[in-house]
């Protein structure tokens, strides 16, 4: 599973670096940063699918 | 509060008024029957306004920024014109490209990171409030009056750095433009506004030393190399205490009404505490306080509708969070809902700047109240004994609440 992130679209809601802090931070202006580079360790799959599930601007897309 | 020479609403599809007392009290189901029969609503009032009620038309509407102007964010019969692309209160106010350049400035405040160092304040003043409910003998109290209201009002007054004293003039401030706008202003004198009171503030931090607070950094901040004007930093203060107040105290108050009838939600964030995320999202998504709107920039269709230039627009963000469309089980409230992309913060570019601040504080204000008050009950089993704010932000003004003793009135 990777984690398919779009900077243009996010607007820093912020729901994906708190439901899934292993696998996203948050920059100096609230925007999303990911925090993993290529396949999503196996224990946070469910955090990063939660991530995209939540995001309202539809930044964060999951490519099993 | 003059709502009672409102004309009355033959039908909310083609004459409503969302500044009406009905609407106040029936807004949930009024969306419901509107996103059925007549997703897009149309009314005379306010010289032409449009209240569309399907989550992907708000969401079209919102990330629209090249038909729809921010210049105008508060329908009323007063329409401002020609002030964009900054407007009175940036960048809520403001269009691209200058939208972007003054929420910039904000934004580092607003972040995560450094709205966690207000957690701890915002827990103190939420004890010292509970502290005072439980002082008295009196088993009901009023939560929005008593607790709600005054939790937002003194951590954005500590953030500005403003004696906490004025909050008091905030929420008339605030009575006046967010509930009752263009009324009732004759006879009111210019030593009675918000711009006179931030005139007052600006003018006098000006001459004395720079302090660490939000209102020092608005004074040295720049844009584009150049240091803001009064008017830029009024506006955004203004913004700051307008827009950080009262959509807060609405959605504590209307998440206490919400506990206060199921005791079973109440029950079960207490057994499971790592629920408490989850079910603010969800507290959010089913009571979501905020209503925006746009100004039409031009002739532009909005689903099957043809809206004029000049036109109002509202984007009741709680409609759309209530559209099976898009939410399993939309008018049910799930409190472990798991995929919940609400709008309660609106969508695109204005995105609320103080989601992180009001979800802190909402937050931090069950956690504290639940703590001390595990067990409460509405006081009147009349609904008109709890009263709801008029016009774009929506929540419980009176929540007469009876506080319980493990189940047993005291």
């Amino acid at each position: 599973m990777r984690i398919v992130y779009d900077r243009d679209a996010c607007q820093g809601h912020g729901r994906c670096y708190s439901l899934a802090p292993a696998l996203f931070d948050s920059d100096d202006e609230g925007y999303a940063v990911v925090l993993v580079d290529g396949d999503v360790p196996v224990e946070h799959e469910q955090a990063a699918r939660l991530a995209a599930d939540n995001c309202p601007e539809f930044a964060i897309g999951i490519v099993e | 509060m003059t709502t009672t020479d409102k004309a009355p609403v033959a039908d909310w599809a083609t004459d409503f008024d969302h500044t009406h007392p009905e609407y106040a009290a029936h807004a949930p189901e009024i969306w419901d029957d509107l996103r059925e029969r007549c997703p897009v609503a149309h009314s005379d009032r306010f010289g032409g306004i449009w209240l569309p009620t399907r989550h992907a038309d708000v969401e079209a509407v919102a990330r629209d920024t090249d038909h729809y102007s921010s210049e105008g964010v508060i329908a009323s019969p007063f329409k401002p014109e020609g002030i964009a692309p900054r407007g009175y209160a940036p960048p809520i106010t403001s269009d691209p490209p200058f939208h972007a350049e003054a929420r910039r400035l904000l934004l580092p405040a607003f972040a995560p990171k450094a709205i966690a160092r207000w957690e701890g304040a915002t827990r103190e003043a939420c004890r010292e409030l509970v502290d005072d409910v439980l002082a008295g003998d009196a088993r009901v109290v009023d939560a929005a009056a008593d607790y709600a209201q005054h939790i937002p009002v003194r951590v954005i007054a500590e953030m500005l750095g403003v004696p906490r004293e004025d909050g008091d003039r905030f929420r008339v401030f605030i009575h006046r433009i967010m509930e009752t706008p263009g009324e009732g202003l004759e006879g009111l004198s210019y030593e009675d506004t918000l711009d006179y009171y931030l005139n007052q503030i600006i003018e006098s931090r000006r001459a004395a030393p720079p302090q660490d607070d939000l209102i020092g950094y608005l004074l040295e901040a720049e844009m584009e190399g150049q240091r803001l004007d009064n008017e830029h930093i009024r506006g955004t203060i203004a913004l700051l205490i307008i827009a950080g107040i009262d959509t807060t105290w609405s959605a504590i108050g209307a998440s206490l009404w919400h506990l206060a009838q199921h005791p079973e939600h109440r029950a079960r964030l207490r057994a499971e505490p790592e629920l408490v995320p989850f079910a603010v999202e969800e507290l959010l998504r089913f009571y979501a306080p905020v209503t925006m709107a746009r100004i039409a920039a031009s002739e532009v269709d909005l689903g099957d509708e043809h809206v004029r230039a000049r036109d109002w627009v509202l984007l009741p963000f709680p409609a759309a969070n209530r559209d099976p469309e898009v939410f399993e089980d939309a008018d049910r409230f799930v409190i472990d809902r798991q995929r919940n992309r609400h709008v309660a913060f609106g969508v695109g570019i204005h995105r609320c700047l103080g989601s992180n601040l009001a979800r802190m504080e909402l937050t931090v204000a069950l956690e504290e109240w639940l703590a001390r008050i595990p067990e409460f009950e509405l006081a009147d089993p009349d609904p008109t004994a709890v009263t709801w704010s008029t016009g774009q932000v929506r929540g419980p003004r009176q929540l007469p609440i009876r506080i319980l003793d493990h189940g047993d009135p005291v």
